[in-house]
C-alpha cells in the first residue's frame, strides 16, 4: 500500500516522523507532590514548586520513573539506567519556571521498535528513537476576556513521556496506525490513559517529501499539538500536497513550526526558523543524574502485563483466529478484555465472530466505545452458551441479541419471556412435519420427481408453524426420513 | 566586656545558662544596635517584634528546663536570600517587590527550630551577584571598618550585610550564602569568620537560587567556635533538595578540641600570583609559621588548573543564573510592569526589575548556553571544572588542609573597581576554585593590612571534612589574636 503524491514533475513519497506526548498516569506530578487529577477548578492543583516560587526545588517522583521504564519495555526499547534531566529554556506565561525540565542527550529510554498492523493484514516495523520524561506546561486561556489571558497551572509539572519515532512512516495510514499502536500499548500497560480528546495524548507531526525512489531526507515542517488520529492523517495529507506544490513551483520548503486548523483542515506557519526558539538545553543543576539499578528494570519487566502483540499471537495460535480478527480484537485493551470474557470456556471463533460482526456494528452505529456497550460481555457469553447447548438456534440468537440491546436483560430471561426456547421435542416437531407433508401434496410430487430444493419449502412451513423455534437439524432429518420413505 | 553586643555565641550560651542575661536582654541589646547602626545599611528588613517574641519563647523554654541547645536565644541575622515565612524576602532586587513567601527556607527553619532569634534580613548584592555589596536595590552596605582617611569602605559581597551586621555588632552571628566566595570574601573584608560548608551540607530549599551547583549556605560569626556551633544548627540532609547530601552531621564544636600535630598543610604554588601585594604574601607566610609552630607539616602542592578557575566560574555561574532567574517574569509575584503584549510585559518587568550586574550575568549566561556557543563555553567550562576538582582530589591525597589567602586585597573604598567588572570579579580568585570543586572553606581574620584593615586567611578541606578545617582555623585564630575591637567601635 504505497502512498504516492502525483506532482507535475513526477511521483513523490512522504516521509513522516512523530513525537507522541503521553501524560503519565501517576497520582502526583513529576517533580512536586501536587495532584495530577484532571478537571479541577483552575489553579487548585498547584504547589509552590509548580508555581516556581523563589527557592523551590524539584524532587523526582519515583512512580513516574517506573511508568517510563514500563513504557520503554513495552516499546521493546533500551532502558538507560543513567539518564540526565536538562532545562529547556523559553518564556511563556504558562511556563512558570521559564524552562521546562526535560531530557536532552541522555533520555531514560533509547532505541526500540514498534510493529504496525496495517488494514490489509500486512505488518511494518517503525523505529523508536527515544522516550524521555519531561514536565507538561500549564494552560493559557485566551477567550475569557477581551484584553487579558488567564493562566491555569493545574497541568503544570504533570509528567509527560515524549516518544519520538524514526522518520520511518510513508503514509497517513501508517502514521495513524503508529499512534493507535502507541495508544494501545500505553493503555495495556496502564502508563497513560491515551485520551487524545482530553489532551492526555498529543502529537507533533514531522513531514517532508522526496521524489519517489530517492533516499534523501529533505527539509521537514513540524506541526505541533495535533490531538486526534484523524487530524494527524489530515495534517500529513495537507503537508505532503503543500510541499510537493512548493517543489513543483521551483521553491524550497522551509524548516518551520506549523499549527493545524481543524476547522479548515489545513496547517499554517507558527514561526519560521529565524524566529525559532534557541532552547539552550543544559543539565539541570537542581537534579542529580537519574540512576537506578538494572534490578529495578528486571522487576518491572517480570511484572509486565500481556501486550497486544503477544495477545494477538495467542489468539491466532491457541484460539485459531485469523491474524486479522485477532488484530482487531487486541487493538484496544478494553475490547480484548471484553472478548476474553465472552470467549471464556466457549467456542473462541464463534465468540470472535459475534464480537466483531454483531457487536461492533451496533457500537459503530451508535458511535460508542466497548465500555459503553449496551450488552455486557457476561451476557453476550451467556447468549453463546444458549446456542452451544441447543437452547436456541443461531437465527433465534440474533433476535435475542436485538432484544438484549433494548432491554439489557440476561439472554435466558428474554428466551423465557418471549418463549423462544428451541423445540427439541421430537413429537412436537414430527406433528408439524406431518402437517406440512399433508398440506403439500404438489410439493411432495416435485420432491419425489427429483427436485430436492423443494425441501426448503417444507422446512419453511414447519418453522412457520413453530414460530422458528424448531431445531433446524431435527426438522431436516425428520422431513428427509419421511419424504424418502 | 559587659556589653551584651560584644559577646560571642559561646559566651552567650554560658551567660544564658547561668542566668547572667536572658534571651530578651540579648534581643533588646541588638535591636538597639540595629537602630544605631542603620547608617551601615546592613539590614533590608528589621524584625524587632519577631525577635522579642522568639526571645521570650526561648526564655520560657529555659525556665521550664527545655532549652534546645547552644543556639537557643541567640540573636542572629538572616541574609535576605533565605525565604522567611510571612516576612518580606527581596534578594535585594526590585523584581521581588512585595514578595512575602508562604514558606520558610530549610536553613532558617533549622535555626529557628534550634531556638535562634531572628533580628532581621540582611542586605546583599542583588541575587547574591557581586563582591562589594554595591548592587543591592536597597542601596550599598558600608563596612564598619573605616579607611585611615575616614572614607567609607565596601564590606565585600555578596553577603556584605551579614558581614557588616556581625562586625558592627548588630547581630551575634548571621547566615550567608557562598557561590564563589560570597561568605569568605566579606568575612575577610570585615574581620569576621565565614564558613562555606561542603556543597550539599546545608539544604538549598527555600534559598533563592543564584547558581544551583555552587550555592551553599554557611555561618558568619565572630569566632571559629561560633561558626562550628552555628553550622550544627544549619546543616543536615533535606529530602526537598535533591542535591543535599545524605550524610551525618558531626558535632563540629567537639572537633575544635584536638591539636593539629602531624597534620599536613598544603601550600598551592599557583595561588602565589604575579603582582600579589606584599602584605597578603606576608600574612600567608605568617599563617604557615603559626601552623608549623603548632606541629603541622607544611607541604608544597600544585593545583595546576587554578588559573582557569575564574574564567570557568564566570561561565558556569551565569549560565545557571540565566535559567534560575527566568521565573521572575511578572506573571505570578513580585514586580509587574505592564505592556501591550506578553513579550512587552516581560521586557518592561525584567528591564526595570533587574539591576545592571544581574542583567550582565543573565546576558553572559544566555550567550554561553546558546546554540553554536554551548560547546565552546559551557561544555569547556564544565571540563575545566572537572580538572580543578581532580587537582584538589590529587592534592588531598598528600595533604589534609590547604592554606591560602582569602582575597587579594583588604576592603577597598566605595566607588573603586566599579567601572571594571573584571577587576571586581578578580576579588574571587582565591575562593572560586573551592566553590567549583564543592569543597568546604573558611576565612579566618588573621591580621591587619598596613592601613589597619582586616585580612583573612582561607583554609580548604576535603569534602565533608569541615571538622579538620575548623580545628586548623581555630589554631590560626588563637595565634592571630585578632580582635574586632581594634577597628570597630562597639
Amino acid at each position: 500500500m504505497t502512498y504516492i503524491i502525483k506532482g507535475e514533475t513526477g511521483d513523490w513519497e512522504v516521509v513522516i516522523g512523530l513525537e507522541v506526548h503521553c501524560q503519565v498516569i501517576s497520582k502526583a506530578k513529576l517533580f512536586s507532590g501536587a495532584s495530577t487529577e484532571f478537571g479541577g477548578a483552575p489553579n487548585t492543583h498547584v504547589s509552590v514548586v509548580d508555581a516556581a516560587m523563589p527557592g523551590m526545588l524539584p524532587v523526582i517522583n519515583e512512580e513516574c520513573v517506573r511508568q517510563a521504564i514500563k513504557t520503554g519495555l513495552g516499546l521493546k526499547a533500551q532502558i538507560n539506567t543513567t539518564s540526565v534531566f536538562a532545562r529547556k529554556n523559553y518564556f511563556y506565561a504558562d511556563l512558570p519556571q521559564g524552562y521546562q525540565i526535560s531530557q536532552a542527550d541522555r533520555p531514560i529510554v533509547g532505541q526500540g521498535t514498534l510493529t504496525l498492523d496495517m488494514a490489509d493484514g500486512s505488518s511494518r516495523d517503525v523505529g523508536i528513537e527515544r522516550l524521555h520524561l519531561e514536565q507538561d506546561a500549564g494552560k493559557s486561556l485566551h477567550d475569557q476576556d477581551p484584553k487579558k489571558s488567564f493562566i491555569d497551572l493545574n497541568r503544570t509539572g504533570v509528567a509527560l513521556m515524549e516518544i519520538v519515532s524514526d522518520p520511518d512512516m510513508r503514509s497517513p495510514e501508517e502514521a495513524g496506525a503508529f499512534v493507535r499502536k502507541i495508544r494501545s500499548i500505553v493503555r495495556y500497560l496502564g502508563t497513560c490513559d491515551g485520551n487524545m480528546d482530553q489532551g492526555s495524548m498529543r502529537c507533533d507531526v514531522n513531514v517532508s517529501v522526496r521524489p519517489k525512489g530517492s533516499d534523501e531526507l529533505r527539509t521537514r515542517a513540524e506541526t505541533k499539538n495535533v490531538n486526534s488520529v484523524r487530524f494527524i492523517m489530515q495534517v500529513i495529507e495537507f503537508e505532503a500536497t503543500r510541499q510537493v506544490g512548493i517543489y513543483d513551483n521551483g521553491g524550497e520548503v522551509v524548516q518551520e513550526t506549523r499549527q493545524f486548523d481543524s476547522q479548515k483542515g489545513e496547517t499554517r506557519s507558527m514561526r519560521s526558523k529565524e524566529n525559532a526558539h534557541d532552547y539552550r538545553y543544559f543539565p539541570d543543576p537542581d537534579l542529580l543524574p537519574l540512576v537506578f539499578p538494572q534490578s529495578l528494570v528486571d522487576e518491572i519487566k517480570s511484572n509486565l502485563p500481556e501486550l497486544p502483540d503477544e495477545r494477538k499471537a495467542r489468539y491466532v495460535g491457541e484460539f485459531g483466529l485469523s491474524p486479522y480478527d485477532a488484530g482487531v480484537l487486541v487493538a484496544e485493551k478494553d475490547t480484548a478484555n471484553y472478548f476474553e470474557v465472552v470467549a471464556e470456556g466457549r467456542d473462541q471463533k464463534m465468540a470472535a465472530n459475534w464480537v466483531i460482526n454483531n457487536l461492533f456494528s451496533v457500537l459503530s452505529e451508535r458511535n460508542i466505545g466497548i465500555t459503553e456497550s449496551p450488552i455486557s460481555a457476561d451476557n453476550l457469553g451467556k447468549l453463546l452458551a444458549l446456542i452451544a447447548d441447543d437452547t436456541i438456534s443461531t437465527k433465534i440468537a440474533k433476535d435475542v441479541f436485538e432484544a438484549m440491546l433494548e432491554a439489557g436483560d440476561e439472554p435466558a430471561k428474554i428466551v423465557e419471556d418471549k418463549g423462544l426456547k428451541q423445540i427439541t421435542d421430537t413429537g412436537a416437531i414430527e406433528a408439524a412435519v406431518d402437517a406440512a407433508i399433508a398440506a403439500g401434496a404438489t410439493q411432495v410430487e416435485q420432491y419425489k420427481g427429483g427436485n430436492e430444493k423443494i425441501l426448503g419449502w417444507f422446512v419453511g412451513q414447519v418453522m412457520k408453524a413453530t414460530q422458528g423455534k424448531a431445531n433446524p437439524g431435527q426438522v431436516n432429518k425428520l422431513l428427509k426420513d419421511k419424504l424418502d420413505s | 566586656m559587659n556589653n551584651l553586643t560584644d559577646i560571642t555565641i559561646a559566651d552567650a550560651r554560658d551567660k544564658l545558662a547561668s542566668g547572667d542575661c536572658s534571651a530578651v536582654d540579648l534581643a533588646q541589646a541588638y535591636i538597639k544596635a540595629m537602630k544605631t547602626g542603620r547608617d551601615l545599611n546592613a539590614y533590608i528588613t528589621e524584625t524587632p517584634e519577631i525577635a522579642i517574641d522568639r526571645a521570650k519563647a526561648s526564655d520560657d523554654r529555659r525556665a521550664k528546663g527545655e532549652t534546645l541547645g547552644a543556639m537557643d536565644g541567640i540573636p542572629i541575622a538572616i541574609k535576605d536570600l533565605f525565604c522567611t515565612k510571612d516576612i518580606l524576602t527581596t534578594a535585594a532586587s526590585h523584581i521581588l517587590d512585595g514578595f512575602v513567601p508562604p514558606y520558610e527556607s530549610t536553613v532558617s527553619a533549622n535555626l529557628q527550630d534550634a531556638g535562634a532569634v531572628m533580628l532581621g534580613k540582611t542586605n546583599l548584592d542583588e541575587f547574591a551577584m557581586g563582591s562589594a555589596n554595591i548592587t543591592s536595590y536597597y542601596g550599598s552596605v558600608k563596612n564598619p571598618w573605616k579607611a585611615s582617611d575616614g572614607k567609607d569602605l565596601v564590606p565585600g559581597g555578596s553577603s556584605g550585610g551579614s558581614a557588616a551586621a556581625v562586625a558592627g555588632r548588630m547581630a551575634m552571628a548571621a547566615t550567608g550564602t557562598d557561590t564563589g566566595g560570597s561568605i569568605r570574601q566579606p568575612a575577610s573584608f570585615c574581620g569576621i569568620t565565614g564558613l562555606k560548608p561542603t556543597y550539599g551540607r546545608c539544604s538549598r530549599w527555600g534559598t533563592i537560587a543564584f547558581a544551583s551547583s555552587l550555592d551553599q549556605a554557611g555561618p558568619m560569626t565572630q569566632t571559629v567556635r561560633d561558626a562550628a556551633i552555628m553550622l550544627n544548627a544549619m546543616a543536615g540532609h533535606d529530602v526537598k533538595d535533591s542535591t543535599s547530601a545524605p550524610v551525618d552531621v558531626p558535632n563540629f564544636e567537639a572537633a575544635l578540641a584536638g591539636d593539629i600535630k602531624g597534620l599536613k598543610i598544603g601550600i598551592p604554588k599557583e595561588y602565589r600570583m604575579d603582582g600579589m601585594s606584599p602584605e597578603i604574601q606576608a600574612l600567608w607566610d605568617q599563617g604557615v609559621e603559626w601552623l608549623k609552630a603548632a606541629g603541622a607539616e607544611i607541604v608544597d602542592i600544585s593545583l595546576p588548573h587554578t588559573k582557569y578557575a575564574l574564567a570557568a566560574y564566570y561561565i558556569v555561574a551565569p549560565a545557571e543564573a540565566s535559567a534560575n532567574l527566568a521565573r521572575y517574569d511578572g506573571v505570578r509575584y513580585g514586580l509587574r510592569v505592564p505592556g501591550e503584549s506578553l513579550d512587552d510585559m516581560y521586557l518592561n518587568t525584567r528591564g526595570e526589575g533587574f539591576g545592571e550586574e544581574v542583567k550582565r550575568r543573565i546576558l553572559i549566561g544566555t550567550y554561553v548556553l546558546s546554540s553554536g556557543y554551548y560547546d565552546a563555553y559551557y561544555i569547556k567550562a564544565q571540563k575545566v571544572r572537572t580538572l580543578i576538582s581532580n587537582d584538589f582530589k590529587a592534592a588531598f591525597k598528600d595533604v589534609d588542609v590547604i592554606l591560602t589567602p582569602t582575597a587579594p586585597s583588604a576592603a577597598f573604598a566605595v566607588g573603586e573597581k566599579q567601572s571594571d567588572p573584571v577587576a571586581m570579579y578578580l576579588n574571587d580568585v582565591f575562593t572560586v576554585p573551592a566553590s567549583l570543586a564543592g569543597l568546604p572553606g573558611i576565612s579566618v581574620p588573621a591580621g591587619l593590612s598596613q592601613n589597619g584593615l582586616p585580612l583573612g586567611l582561607q583554609l580548604l578541606g576535603r569534602p565533608f571534612d569541615e571538622e579538620t578545617v575548623l580545628r586548623t582555623a581555630h589554631v590560626l585564630e588563637t595565634n592571630a589574636g585578632f580582635t574586632l575591637h581594634s577597628g570597630v567601635k562597639g
